[in-house]
């Protein structure tokens, strides 16, 4: 009989070990799933995980693991905060898209003027874009006691009718013959998220990524802010007593994550993407939530399931383009990857212990 | 715009099969969460649903077949989170989320070969003499069979939770887990075959979209149906009649935009099709909320 004893403190070592192991078994049973696609396992495995980092071609796919971990890293570290509160906002792919198009507009409003102001007016334009988006499931709930998991998730759906809106209406190219999608910001120098340093891949966006994992680190550890959070997850009642006002955190902490959600998505249509359009969104929101459990909501943490995470995307293309493996199957495999963070995280807070129950 | 060609008769039939499949999903949740369990997986385990049932269908040239596949499909999905949330005891939320994307991915790679493809057709039924009564006929009774199981099933869940004794000790574990363990009650199991009813009734919904309502398969076809699902149980205040209420209304809110857009109404069709997120965020702000069942969302570790 195998049974589970709670352990008086969680394991340390385990808390380090289980993001390791859950990759391991996913690399495995993502081996099974390619087999029963008919791709060669121990290829498709190289292809998604080492092939961006070690092939020939490498010094192209590099570069993307920033642009495409940045966005990831720094929704992901917004949303930890509310995740370790026990706030759950799921609707970060709804703020990012308004963060865009609210970052965007700001741009085009003052096209063709060249001036270095532009492009800081459409970050704090993105910035507070997704911070209004998300204070919506914030407000109602403090106000109304509205659940904003549901709230946050409806408004993503929203957002994605907003934005076909905007490219279609209000921010279409005048100069595109009719065809949806706004201007190409990446071609408007005062506006465009460039390279810091060309072929890179080192653009604002992950700048921005790096110095919020920085200053989530302080928080977390070293200010009363972060012991609130963390106190509010482990025991909202114990935090009452402390002194924690419960509202205000919500609405901080939805608004953390929606800030930065807004910021993710304004880099990415200032830079990478370029426009507005109908299919600009491609579910960063929605992994940086598996990037944010892998990095057990820790900012150093989340950091390297960011760049895990881009990788998987890259070397998803690739394997796409070279093996002709479906994109779903990548898909398949992150969502893999969270399913075993969660079942191994059992031996965190659990001992398992084997043989017959004794009754006292 | 011209509102007179919209046909109020016609409305409140096209009401009836376009919340059937969120009727379906939510009835599947309702009975999980009153087993103590938050499931937010709905979304993932409705589209498994989708493309298994037309997969099914496609194959057997049954759409009964395919119900019956889409079931299944959901079943089992579903039995990874009760795996993940009663024996590993994972965070529910996490796992929830994790199965909707799962589920997104399982879907979209299951429904490759099928995109472009009609369903086996699915005739209306034509109840003799209830089908002839004016205006109440064709709204009412002139409808597919899977309106009237739905039907069944929100009046079977009704009648189990408030006669059966297994309904007592479903409900027992939901509001007091440490009690109904104590009573010598298996927590975990019933907590099991709840998952695994939600799973299978989210599945039929999710066949309900892919071979009736729509009738084809399409990637993310589902398109937050399973979101809403959930809304509606809270809505609901947990209680079936009211889950009842709660489709028809966000069915409504559904089909009169469909009908909005079909008569060039003046407003852009994007804003026309946020109207069903927003009414659900709107019904969750005005309806006050019942209690919620007492375990809810809690992991059940039987420590003594």
């Amino acid at each position: 009989m195998i049974m589970l004893e709670k352990r008086p403190q969680p394991s340390r070592g385990w808390i380090f070990a289980t993001p390791v192991v859950a990759v391991l078994m996913t690399m495995f049973f993502g081996a099974l799933l390619f087999a029963a696609l008919g791709q060669d396992p121990l290829v498709t495995i190289r292809t998604i995980f080492l092939d961006p980092l070690f092939s020939e071609f490498a010094w192209f796919y590099r570069p993307q693991l920033l642009i495409k971990g940045a966005p990831l890293v720094l929704i992901a570290i917004g949303l930890s905060f509310g995740f370790r509160a026990g706030i759950w906002n799921i609707g970060a792919e709804g703020q990012y898209i308004v963060g865009a198009i609210c970052g965007a507009a700001v741009g085009l409003a003052f096209y063709p003027m060249e001036s270095f102001i532009i492009f800081p007016l459409m970050i704090i334009a993105g910035a507070i874009g997704g911070l209004m988006w998300a204070m919506i499931p914030g407000v109602l709930r403090v106000r109304f006691g509205t659940n904003e998991i549901l709230v946050s998730l409806m408004l993503v759906y929203v957002a994605e009718q907003l934005l076909a809106s905007m490219a279609l209406g209000a921010l279409r190219n005048p100069d595109g013959m009719g065809f949806p999608g706004s201007r190409n910001l990446s071609q408007y120098d005062s506006a465009a998220n460039l390279e810091i340093i060309a072929g890179s891949g080192m653009h604002w966006g992950v700048v921005t990524a790096f110095i919020a994992v920085i200053l989530a680190y302080i928080a977390l550890s070293r200010h009363i802010f972060g012991f609130n959070v963390r106190l509010s997850g482990q025991s909202p009642r114990a935090a009452r007593f402390a002194g924690v006002n419960p509202g205000k955190l919500i609405l901080i902490c939805m608004g953390i994550s929606g800030a930065l959600a807004g910021l993710a998505g304004l880099f990415e249509v200032a830079g990478p993407a370029g426009q507005i359009s109908i299919d600009f969104n491609v579910g960063y929101g929605f992994t940086a939530i598996i990037v944010a459990f892998l990095g057990r909501l820790h900012p150093v943490g989340i950091l390297l399931a960011g760049g895990l995470m881009a990788l998987t995307y890259i070397g998803g293309e690739i394997a796409q383009s070279n093996l002709g493996l479906p994109i779903a199957a990548i898909q398949i495999l992150q969502g893999m990857l969270l399913f075993f963070l969660l079942a191994v995280d059992v031996l965190t807070n659990y001992r398992i212990k084997f043989g017959r129950e004794r009754t006292a | 715009m011209d509102l007179s060609s919209i046909n109020p008769i016609l409305l409140l039939a096209s009401l009836m099969v376009a919340a059937t499949p969120i009727m379906l999903a939510a009835i599947g949740e309702l009975v999980v969460e009153r087993a103590g369990v938050l499931n937010l997986g709905v979304e993932g385990m409705t589209i498994t649903g989708a493309v298994c049932g037309f997969v099914v269908a496609v194959a057997t040239s049954s759409p009964w077949l395919g119900f019956l596949g889409a079931a299944i499909g959901g079943a089992v999905l579903s039995l990874i989170f009760g795996i993940l949330t009663q024996l590993f005891l994972s965070n529910q939320v996490a796992t929830g989320l994790a199965l909707t994307l799962f589920g997104l991915g399982l879907s979209a790679l299951m429904g490759q070969g099928y995109i472009g493809i009609k369903a086996p057709e699915f005739p209306d039924w034509y109840i003799p003499l209830l089908g002839d009564i004016p205006v109440i006929g064709p709204i009412v009774f002139q409808h597919d069979p899977m309106v009237y199981v739905g039907l069944a099933i929100v009046a079977g869940v009704w009648a189990f939770l408030k006669y059966s004794r297994a309904g007592l000790i479903l409900r027992a574990v939901g509001e007091n887990h440490e009690a109904a363990h104590a009573l010598g009650y298996h927590v975990v199991r019933v907590r099991m075959l709840a998952i695994m009813f939600g799973g299978a009734c989210a599945g039929l919904g999710g066949a309900y979209l892919s071979l009736v309502r729509v009738p084809q398969w399409t990637e993310g076809m589902t398109a937050g149906a399973g979101w809403i699902a959930l809304a509606i149980v809270v809505f609901a205040s947990w209680r079936p009649g009211r889950l009842l209420l709660g489709a028809y209304l966000f069915g409504g809110v559904t089909v009169l935009q469909l009908n909005l857009q079909a008569a060039g109404a003046a407003i852009g069709v994007e804003y026309l099709s946020m109207a069903p997120y927003l009414a659900t965020i709107a019904v969750l702000v005005i309806m006050r909320a019942g209690r919620a069942p007492g375990s809810l969302g809690q992991s059940f570790h039987a420590s003594r």
